[in-house]
């Protein structure tokens, strides 16, 4: 029997009051612990979706909202642009790369994303199985949606209109054939539909021809299902002369040419980001986002809550020191006899000091443990819901802030049980046998 | 002046701004008995610490097997205590959360000396422990709890044991057996014994006594 063993039996005699105060500490720990593991996924996980994207040009409107929606796959994009206008930036020198988005469907909540195979590249994505899509409706998808939707080389399917599951209409006249699998990248190309851009405008121009009242039944359904208004922006692509709320729709009437979402652009070199945003902004109909300036504003729109969040956790922490500190403190009332005792049996002041000492790390260890534990059942249990609605999945289970609170809870439980040990060091032997 | 086995020499103790306990000197030659009587309030359990170590006296020297005790730092005495001398306390006092022969294991531990479970059954079994080896203290009896106290002062064999008022609270006939059992484990390790007592039942049974 050695200290540890003697310190484990008595944590087992007095199990209820160890386990909630390992309780209270899993919590403070499991808070931090979940806010550390999300941000941290979600950090990386965004700046792997960037993709060394530079600039994303779309229409009008929110900059976040094309951002996310471009780069992402998150929100409803903000309308469409003239496909040729767009055309025309890339001859400007400063811009390297530069790849067309045309979006507007989805299957089972994958969206369908007619772009050109330099897209690909962007994520460097490598072919699992088959080949690249050649021809209209050819169709290459990701892995998670092979895995989810059940999709097979060689397998067709119909696109929905707009970006959630229930939200439009069927495209039945149309369907896609699998031509190609790519291996799982850990990026959102892992959750996408690629197609040319033909068979997106092919798909909507057809529509075009479809009845009017065709076409209102069915954005009105997309009300119905609770979406906003950038529910009808998709419809866009149809041509169809809709009245539709922003400017740019009536610059392009039924006649106009053919458009697109959004387009991704690359510098050549850094100088680009001086000029070309302002240049885009000023000069055409479309509006220019830097996805490193937007996401760095939505961390900072998020960096309240989880700064609040961070707040709780220390707090509770602090609370759960203290709980330590005063129950060990207590326990020393009741234990003055045994620790008397294990002086007078040739037990030295060290053993006391280190068996008070060694309950309290016991606790934040276990603590730590049980926290640990928890926050990833909670992260696991988010990610379920964030992968099919936001394409985010945690890819990290461990980081180093792991690392980081093991060595600060082992702090806390050093420093909550340091007075109780030094009071258990200085119990008057004599005085407590004789009494 | 033969320092083998225990010699006090003139011992002085006082606790914080109280009377001063001036105590007679004690001579225990190896492997004898002694015992110290007198009535309650007298500082005979306070003697029995001075020797035990727990206390340190004011002035004076305590020899116990030509070791010096009021020589020893802290660390020292407290090994000094656990390797030489045995304690049996007037109240049975027990570590509750740890079973009969681990109460008597961890005496065994703190002293860094190798528990050996054949012999721990052993001294439990002499002591008419048998079978009680995996029951908690608040499980025995009183009896019970006082021969485990004795197992406990007895397994790490030492030069000196100490017994505080060992029979107060017992009948005559239960009286008699303690202290057989006392005289026979100290045999057994070959140790001396030394009894505090105001108990006069005891004064027919040795003759080495000192009046307190």
């Amino acid at each position: 029997m050695n200290i540890v063993q003697l310190n484990n039996k008595h944590i087992k005699a007095k199990f209820l009051s160890f386990f909630f105060n390992v309780l209270l500490f899993a919590g403070g720990i499991t808070v931090i612990s979940f806010i550390f593991l999300v941000s941290s996924n979600l950090e990386k996980q965004m700046n792997k979706n960037a993709a060394g994207v530079d600039l994303v040009v779309g229409a009008k409107g929110s900059p976040l909202q094309l951002v996310l929606s471009g780069l992402y796959h998150v929100d409803n994009p903000t309308g469409n642009i003239d496909y040729s206008e767009a055309l025309k930036l890339t001859e400007n020198p400063l811009i390297k790369r530069a790849v067309p988005l045309a979006l507007g469907d989805n299957f089972k909540g994958f969206r369908i994303i007619g772009t050109e195979h330099s897209y690909v590249d962007l994520y460097k994505g490598n072919l699992q199985e088959g080949d690249l899509w050649k021809g209209n409706f050819e169709a290459t998808i990701g892995q998670k949606v092979a895995e989810k939707a059940g999709l097979k080389i060689g397998d067709t399917f119909a696109g929905v209109h707009g970006f959630i599951e229930q939200g439009g209409h069927a495209h039945n006249d149309h369907t896609y054939r699998v031509t190609g699998i790519f291996e799982p990248t850990g990026t959102v190309l892992d959750q996408l539909i690629l197609t040319n851009i033909e068979s997106v405008w092919e798909i909507h121009a057809h529509h075009h021809h479809g009845d009017e009242h065709d076409d209102d039944s069915h954005s009105h359904d997309g009300e119905e299902a609770g979406h906003d208004h950038h529910e009808y922006e998709a419809e866009a692509l149809e041509h169809d002369g809709h009245e539709h709320e922003h400017e740019h729709d009536e610059a392009h009437g039924p006649g106009g040419g053919k458009e697109i979402t959004l387009m991704l652009l690359q510098y050549t070199n850094p100088m680009g980001a001086m000029t070309l945003p302002r240049l885009i902004n000023s000069s055409t109909n479309m509006q220019a986002a830097a996805p490193a300036m937007e996401i760095n504003r939505l961390y900072a729109l998020m960096g309240v809550g989880v700064e609040s969040l961070n707040v709780i956790a220390a707090f509770i922490i602090i609370i759960s020191a203290f709980s330590i500190f005063i129950s060990l403190i207590n326990s020393l009332k009741e234990r003055k006899y045994e620790l008397a005792l294990i002086r007078a049996m040739g037990g030295s002041r060290g053993k006391l000091f280190s068996l008070i000492l060694l309950e309290g790390l016991s606790i934040a260890v276990a603590g730590y443990v049980l926290g640990f534990l928890l926050s990833r059942t909670a992260v696991w249990m988010l990610s379920r819901y964030t992968e099919s609605n936001y394409h985010y999945a945690p890819r990290e289970w461990v980081t180093a802030n792991d690392a980081y609170l093991l060595v600060v809870s082992l702090g806390i439980g050093l420093l909550s049980a340091l007075i109780p040990a030094l009071k258990a060091m200085q119990t008057p032997i004599s005085k407590t046998l004789s009494e | 002046m033969d320092n083998k086995g225990l010699v006090t020499n003139r011992l002085t103790f006082s606790y914080e701004d109280s009377r001063l306990f001036t105590f007679p000197d004690i001579t225990c030659d190896p492997g004898g008995h002694c015992i110290l009587m007198g009535p309650s309030g007298c500082g005979k359990t306070t003697l029995l610490h001075l020797i035990a170590g727990l206390l340190k006296p004011r002035s004076g020297d305590i020899i116990i097997d030509e070791t010096n005790l009021t020589g020893l730092s802290g660390g020292q005495t407290d090994a000094f205590r656990g390797r030489h001398i045995g304690i049996v306390f007037q109240k049975p006092l027990f570590i509750p959360w740890l079973t009969a022969y681990e109460n008597v294991q961890i005496a065994c531990y703190l002293n860094n000396k190798e528990a050996i479970r054949p012999e721990i059954l052993g001294l439990l079994a002499s002591l008419q422990l048998e079978g009680k080896d995996t029951s908690k203290p608040a499980q025995l009896s009183q009896g019970e709890l006082q021969r485990l106290s004795i197992a406990r002062a007895m397994v790490n064999k030492p030069a000196l044991i100490l017994a505080d008022e060992p029979t107060s609270s017992l009948d005559d006939v239960n009286c008699e057996k303690a202290i057989g059992i006392l005289k026979e484990q100290a045999a057994a390790v070959g140790g001396m014994l030394l009894i505090v007592t105001h108990d006069k039942r005891l004064l027919d049974h040795f003759s080495n006594i000192l009046f307190l």
